[in-house]
This record gives C-alpha cells, sequence and structure tokens, in this order.
C-alpha cells in the first residue's frame, strides 16, 4: 500500500466488497484488475450484481481482462483508455440508483477520476472503496494554466500544455484527483535544477 | 467619519502606501520579540477605536482601489471564484452578514434597507445602487457571493460542516498569500492545510478544527497570520508565481525600505445561521518596512522575530532571498532597547 507522510494525499483503504450494496460499481485500470479479482474472486452473490469497468492500459499484455471476465460478472465494460471508462462511468452513475457501491482501482491518477466523477454525481468521496495498485507516477496539475500532466515520475517536470518547468508539490486535490506542480525557476530565469526521479 | 479612500494600484506601478493614520492602525501580529505557531484565536470582539478590529468588518483607505484590484483579478482568471451548488444558502448568507456590518458601521458609506426580503443596498463609494430579493439569485448581476465580496475587502471562503470535518466547498481568493483556490476547492481542514511545515507534528490543526466545529453562531473568532511579500501586490497567486516570483530578486540595502512589505492577515470565523456553514474571511494588511518603522517599537521587534525565524518558516514564507538584507534594514531600527508586551505603538 502506497504510505505517504502528505497530509493531503488520500488513504487509500482497499477494496473490501461492501455486502449490503445491491449493486457493485467497479472502476479499474491496469494492475488494478488485481484487486478486482482478488476482492470479488469466489464471491458470487457478489458477481452477479457487479458492473465492471477495466481499462488494461500498461497491463494489456497480461490477460487481466480474460480473469476478470471469467468471473461471471453481470456485466464487464473492457475500455480502451482511462478517458473512455471515465465517459462510460459517467453514463452509468447519471442513471445509478439506491444502494450502488462504488470502487476504483488502480494508479493514482485513475482513482483520483474515479473520484471525482462519482463526487459529480453526488458520491460522498469518503463512502468510495479504493485500492492503489500499479505505478506510484503522479498526475500533476500545473497551477499557472491548469492543464494535467499524466504519469509524471521525476520532480521538476516540464508541463505538457504549457511547457513551464514545475516543481511537483507534496499536495494532493482529491476533486482534480491530482498534484500540484508550480514553477520551479520563477526566482531564477533559466536555470532548470536536474530532474530527480522521485515517484517510479 | 468618512473615509478618505485613496487612488493607488497593487501591481505595476504600485503606488499603494498608508497614510500615518494607516500605519498607526496597522494589525501588527507580534505581541513578543519571537514567533512560533500558535492555535492564537481569540474572540472577535471589538477592539480600540480606529483599529482594524473596531468593526467586525474593517472598511479602510484602501477599499476602492482594492475592489478595483479584485475585479482586475476576476477578469483575468474567473477561476479564483468559485462555489459548488450546495453552498448557495451559506452564500446568502454571507450577504447578510457583510451587507449588515458594513451598513451598521459605516452608515456615510453603504446603507442598507430591508422589507422583508425586498433588500435596498447602497454602496457609495462604489456607486452601487441595488435592489434586490434576498434569496433569489436571478435578482442580482451574479452570484450573491461574488456580488457582496466584489464590495468587501478581504479574501473569503464558506467551508460546509459535515463528517466531523469543515469543507472548503466556496469563495472568492484574489489577495492570497500563495495558495489557490481552484486547487484546495473541496478539500477538508487537514488537507488544504497539508503544505504547512511543523504545525501538524505540534497539534495545531487537530486543536483548531476541534474548536471551530463548535463555534457558535453570534461569537465570532480571529487569529492573526503574516508573510512578507516583495512589492504592494494583493495577488501572489500560485497561479501567477511565474510572473511575481522574480519580485524577490529584486531586493537592495537601497531599495529595501519601500519595496519589502510586512503582509498581515486578519483571519475571522463566523457561524452562520440558515446553512449552519462558517465564513472564513482573510483580510490582508500590507505594510513597507520604511513604514513600519516610524512605530520605533515595532521596528525593533520585527527585526528580532526576522533574525531568530526558525530555518523551515523562512522558506515556508518565501523569505529566504530578502530575509538577511530585510534584517540588516531593521538592524538599524533596533537600538536593543527592551519593548513593551502587547501589539500596540507604546
Amino acid at each position: 500500500m502506497l504510505v505517504s507522510n502528505i497530509k493531503s494525499r488520500p488513504v487509500y483503504g482497499g477494496l473490501k466488497v461492501d455486502d449490503a450494496a445491491r449493486r457493485h460499481l467497479v472502476a479499474a485500470e491496469g494492475e488494478g484488475a488485481l484487486a478486482v479479482l482478488a476482492a470479488f474472486a469466489g464471491r458470487a452473490e457478489a458477481t452477479a450484481r457487479a458492473t465492471v469497468l477495466y481499462a488494461p492500459g500498461g497491463s494489456a499484455g497480461e490477460d487481466h481482462a480474460a480473469k476478470l471476465a471469467a468471473l461471471g460478472l453481470d456485466d464487464l465494460f473492457v475500455m480502451p483508455s482511462q478517458a473512455t471508462l471515465i465517459t462510460r462511468l459517467n453514463v452509468i452513475l447519471a442513471t445509478a440508483t439506491m444502494g450502488t457501491r462504488l470502487y476504483a482501482a488502480g494508479v493514482e491518477g485513475f482513482i483520483g477520476s474515479v473520484v471525482a466523477a462519482g463526487m459529480a454525481h453526488g458520491v460522498d468521496q469518503a463512502s468510495i472503496r479504493t485500492e492503489h495498485r500499479g505505478s506510484l507516477a503522479r498526475r500533476v496539475q500545473c497551477v499557472h494554466c491548469k492543464g494535467m500532466t499524466e504519469n509524471v515520475t521525476v520532480s521538476p517536470v516540464v508541463c505538457s500544455h504549457c511547457g513551464i518547468q514545475l516543481l511537483v508539490r507534496d499536495h494532493f486535490s482529491r476533486r482534480l484527483g491530482a498534484f500540484q506542480g508550480v514553477s520551479v525557476n520563477a526566482e531564477t530565469p533559466g536555470e532548470i535544477p536536474p530532474a530527480e526521479e522521485l515517484y517510479a | 467619519m468618512t473615509i478618505q479612500f485613496k487612488n493607488e494600484t497593487f501591481r505595476d506601478d504600485f503606488t499603494f502606501s498608508n497614510s500615518p493614520e494607516a500605519i498607526r492602525r496597522f494589525p501588527f501580529p507580534f505581541d513578543k520579540d519571537q514567533y512560533m505557531y500558535a492555535v492564537n484565536i481569540e474572540q472577535h470582539m471589538p477592539g480600540p477605536a480606529k483599529s482594524a478590529t473596531e468593526f467586525p468588518i474593517d472598511i479602510d483607505e484602501h477599499y476602492v482601489s482594492e475592489m478595483r484590484d479584485r475585479a482586475l483579478v476576476l477578469k483575468a482568471d474567473p477561476l479564483r471564484c468559485q462555489s459548488l451548488p450546495h453552498m448557495i444558502t451559506a452564500e446568502w448568507d454571507l450577504v447578510e452578514l457583510l451587507m449588515e456590518s458594513m451598513a451598521k458601521h459605516y452608515p456615510e458609506h453603504f446603507t442598507l434597507t430591508r422589507d422583508g426580503d425586498r433588500w435596498h443596498w447602497i454602496n457609495r463609494p462604489l456607486e452601487i445602487d441595488q435592489t434586490f430579493t434576498f434569496g433569489d439569485a436571478a435578482t442580482l448581476p451574479c452570484p450573491p457571493m461574488e456580488y457582496v465580496t466584489r464590495q468587501c475587502q478581504g479574501d473569503f471562503c464558506l467551508l460546509d460542516q459535515r463528517n466531523d470535518n469543515l469543507w472548503m466547498d466556496a469563495g472568492i481568493v484574489t489577495t492570497q498569500a500563495d495558495w489557490s483556490l481552484d486547487f484546495d476547492m473541496g478539500m477538508n481542514f487537514m488537507e488544504w492545510h497539508g503544505p504547512v511545515p511543523l504545525a501538524h507534528d505540534m497539534g495545531v490543526f487537530d486543536r483548531a478544527l476541534k474548536f471551530l466545529l463548535n463555534l457558535q453562531q453570534g461569537r465570532p473568532v480571529r487569529r492573526l497570520n503574516w508573510t512578507m511579500t516583495v512589492n504592494p501586490r494583493l495577488d501572489t497567486s500560485p497561479e501567477n508565481y511565474h510572473k511575481w516570483g522574480i519580485d524577490r530578486t529584486t531586493v537592495t540595502p537601497e531599495n529595501v525600505g519601500n519595496k519589502v512589505h510586512l503582509r498581515v492577515e486578519l483571519q475571522a470565523l463566523w457561524r452562520l445561521p440558515r446553512s449552519n456553514a462558517i465564513v472564513f474571511s482573510i483580510r490582508c494588511y500590507l505594510i513597507k518596512m520604511e513604514e513600519l518603522v516610524t512605530i520605533p517599537k515595532w521596528g525593533r521587534r520585527l527585526h528580532r522575530v526576522l533574525r531568530d525565524l526558525p530555518p523551515e518558516l523562512v522558506d515556508y514564507k518565501g523569505l529566504t532571498r530578502f530575509r538577511d538584507t530585510t534584517v540588516d534594514y531593521l538592524a538599524r531600527h533596533d537600538d536593543g532597547a527592551p519593548t513593551s508586551p502587547g501589539f500596540f505603538p507604546d
């Protein structure tokens, strides 16, 4: 599990099946499939009421999707990307009924996106069950242009939108599902500190 | 008493300055010769006449120019004002709190007439005359929180209370000391204070949160916070840090007295009656070093505070590049004489 002394960073409590839920709505990406398998395998009562959305991403070669399909889920959507998964998730959330429990598993930026989608549909963020799996790469929001840079493993990092060299601060927004990036050389123009590998 | 409003700028040519009266009423934040974090919350009771805490909402000579600066910030970056949909009742609570207080304590400048839900608001310094229906946002030219805070000095956050925590679910923030409302929106009390060093381990935030969750209606509280800013710039936002950060490298022994400012936040918190939310107001006061040393006690004391500040705080407050130059300047105004206890000038 991801351990951090960053106060604003969420604690991911793990993917525990809520037996009282009428519908399990599960979003997973990459290695997050392993968390779904661990939680739902052998739970026929739960899988019969489960909708799983899965984006294989970097784990495409691992065949996790086939293992998920073998769970006997009520519904499994294998999506080509995180973005299309979130689009589908929003559609499902828009018609979700009382008793739906939302779950998210995968890298931190993905969990943040799922939580943000849930919150936008009135789901209390504290009720969402989450498990971190896979890379420690961060999703970073540039505080200057508000653009998101994905899969950040070094600091400073170049904003993929405005090109400013960003120091990745240890400050995380659940609403945005991202860490904050702030200009690293505003006080020393032209100087670029060497990038340090921090969160691989 | 009529306030003479100044015409001045907080950007570009930086014509901001304090009159001698404004210097005397500056909310100097150090009651002794050293500084460390403390919860330092007290009842928001009326302070001495003419002081910054004489009235719950303080309007001063910078009012008109500060409101002009706020409008410029919002025009360039509308994300400085945000409100989640469930905060609309708290927005109206804020309209009532600010209009009532401003009209009561500054009747020569502001007038509020209430006839049931039909309200009539007159703001003479900004030449506004508005009739509206309280509770009906369609009767104002913009949403209620934005409407009233475009006419009141200070940043304002509206904190929702649920799950034994406070949540930053609305706010207007244009005069901030390097924090982003857009980034912190929706965070709880512990989360938005995440980047503050030392204080978490001291238990400061646990105690402060416990205190605030029990805040009672009609019993507002306040505290002072401080940092230092190069040039009298209100908008020291992270959003624009790539533009203003360079200012910190421009301090020299020749210009330090005019360029370096003590920046004090008078933070106050009120429980709101309809929404049970909390208003968190952050009112920024700026004073140049050369203005500050006209009060001998403050010159001596700030020299000692700044000289002995823990290194983590020097970094966190962004003082690293100009602290030494400022300490050297203030040293010339510190004869080593003892200072009297308390905040106020001798």
